[in-house]
């Protein structure tokens, strides 16, 4: 028996197995439907779930240790690593956090050019959601159909700053590329590309019977019990909640940029989905009013060579496409911060599951590990 | 809101103000249960955005924890700050904010910092049997438990 043996299995052993109902079950860490390296153990009934327990951390690699032992400069790039289908976020979020804290502001230019990479980002992002949540349930094309339109984006970013995935876009003060010759062509026929290509998903899936039997009122959640449980971005919308930070605080350029929140209602799998669905029609909005609207001038704030932030705290918060992602970093006025905090979104949400499981099936705890939406780089970080 | 905290309270908050903008506040940390129940009850702060704590190892009370807070309500943050001492058990947010529960379970994991009232307060990220807490400063950015990878994983070193 390993050290990680936990509550529930000990249990286990308190009951002869024929004699008890109660089976428990472990899932995961090496499971196709886990995103990763998440391991759930389960207490079933028949088909029932009486009970999860999360045992997280496979993927620990103690970023927030390695903050502290690298400058503000050098530590960029780690948090590319977190949640890495999202990594243009992360950037954000800790480029202006640390911009906060040095009391720099990015220069508008440089602020359009990060809206329009970080809405590329969310709709990459949402896409492989969408693909691999879909595998889950069982359908297999719309998969192949992300997976072909992701690769546009990538395309993007990798003309922009030569990488793929772990972009390390930003740097602290503003952007360190200029846009390439045709960016904002290119930005602008993605954007024709892929509006009749969500129209496809949807087509496949929105009055798929089987989708729609396979997700609604599957994994439900009040927006009472999102707030009181921390879960935010989508899961916390279709819940009904309005909420959004690119508008209740709004950073980079979102506040002269015209786009609506979508909210659902039964805070279902199936609302979710649309949820998610309609935010990707509205990244296309923010994009096509940035690629219009992109400014003239620096894209870097004036930002000493070597970054020493005066003694103080901060906490930055940016509107991830998992929900909210804070850095909460302590400086002590040397080049290494003192203390990086960061605020995973999907750590927070992944509390929920437990909650949104109970009382359903077991086929049902698959299809809500995917509408979460989590990456496991970034829970376990 | 600092006024009403401040009539209330008295001496038990050290400091409130603003840096860049963000509000925090300073307390005693005898003051804390009670001040988070007064936040979640009357200053309407619903969702508990994050708790973690700060290593000072050359100061009597060595950890700062902080909570952060936020009010749906208000669309308003607030920062909550409170020295303890090493081995001090820090009140449980767990019975206010359910969000708590794997955040307390965090700063326990890196700092060994007991929670008292949490329902089940044990590693999170690392696995149960490890010894030391790795974001304390005096825990090295290479150490490891090499007794535990060596019994757990059948490897000399995880270097």
């Amino acid at each position: 028996m390993t050290d990680r043996t936990s509550q529930l299995e000990l249990e286990q052993h308190e009951k002869t197995f024929l004699d008890s109902n109660e089976l428990i079950i472990n899932m995961g860490p090496q499971h196709p439907a886990t995103h990763g390296v998440l391991r759930v153990i389960l207490k079933l009934d028949g088909e029932k779930v009486l009970g999860t327990e999360c045992v997280i951390g496979y993927l620990h690699r103690g970023v927030e240790k390695i903050a502290e032992h690298r400058t503000y400069t050098m530590f960029n790039p780690y948090v590319d690593r977190m949640d890495y289908v999202a990594a243009v976020s992360n950037g954000l979020g800790y480029c202006e956090a640390v911009e906060k804290l040095l009391n720099v502001e990015a220069p508008p230019r440089a602020k359009y050019i990060r809206v329009i990479l970080t809405e590329l980002n969310r709709l990459a992002s949402h896409m492989l959601w969408l693909g691999t949540h879909a595998l889950d349930i069982g359908a297999i094309t719309p998969l192949f159909y992300t997976f072909r339109d992701r690769e546009e984006v990538l395309k993007i970013f990798e003309k922009y700053c030569g990488a793929r995935l772990t972009t390390h876009a930003f740097r602290i003060g503003g952007c360190v590329y200029e846009t390439y010759e045709g960016f904002e062509r290119e930005v602008k026929k993605f954007i024709d590309f892929v509006t009749p290509k969500i129209d496809e998903y949807e087509e496949l899936l929105t009055t798929n019977r089987i989708w729609v039997e396979r997700t609604k009122n599957v994994g439900r959640i009040s927006a009472k019990e999102c707030i009181a449980l921390g879960v935010t971005g989508p899961v916390l919308r279709a819940s009904g909640v309005k909420w959004d930070l690119r508008k209740a605080q709004p950073y980079a350029a979102y506040s002269e940029l015209d786009f609506e929140i979508p909210v659902g209602q039964n805070g279902d799998t199936y609302d979710r989905y649309i949820v998610r669905m309609r935010e990707m029609r509205q990244s296309l909005r923010i994009i096509e009013q940035a690629v219009g609207k992109i400014p003239d001038g620096p894209i870097m704030a004036k930002v000493p060579k070597v970054i020493k932030p005066p003694v103080g705290e901060i906490y930055h918060s940016i509107e991830a496409p998992k929900g909210e992602l804070g850095y909460f970093i302590v400086s002590d006025g040397s080049t290494q911060p003192y203390r990086v905090r960061v605020r995973p979104p999907s750590f927070v949400n992944l509390q929920a599951l437990d909650m949104m499981v109970r009382g359903q099936l077991v086929a049902d705890v698959i299809a809500v590990i995917g509408t979460l939406d989590i990456v496991l780089g970034e829970v376990d970080r | 809101m600092v006024s009403r905290l401040k009539g209330r309270h008295g001496s038990g908050i050290r400091e409130a103000n603003s840096y860049l903008g963000q509000k925090y506040i300073v307390v005693d940390s005898s003051l804390i249960p009670e001040l988070l129940q007064v936040l979640w009850d009357q200053e309407l702060f619903d969702y508990c955005v994050d708790i973690t704590a700060v290593h000072y190892p050359d100061r009597e009370k060595q950890f700062d924890v902080v909570w952060i807070l936020y009010s749906f309500t208000n669309n308003e943050r607030i920062r909550v700050k409170a020295m303890f001492a090493d081995g001090e058990s820090v009140p449980s947010a767990v019975p206010i904010w359910p969000a708590a529960n794997w955040l307390e379970r965090e700063v326990y994991d890196m700092f060994g910092i007991r929670f008292e009232g949490h329902p089940d307060l044990k590693r999170i990220l690392l696995p149960e049997g490890w010894k030391g807490h790795p974001l304390r400063k005096d825990y090295g950015i290479i150490q490891q438990d090499q007794e535990w990878v060596q019994i757990n994983l059948g490897i000399e070193s995880g270097q």
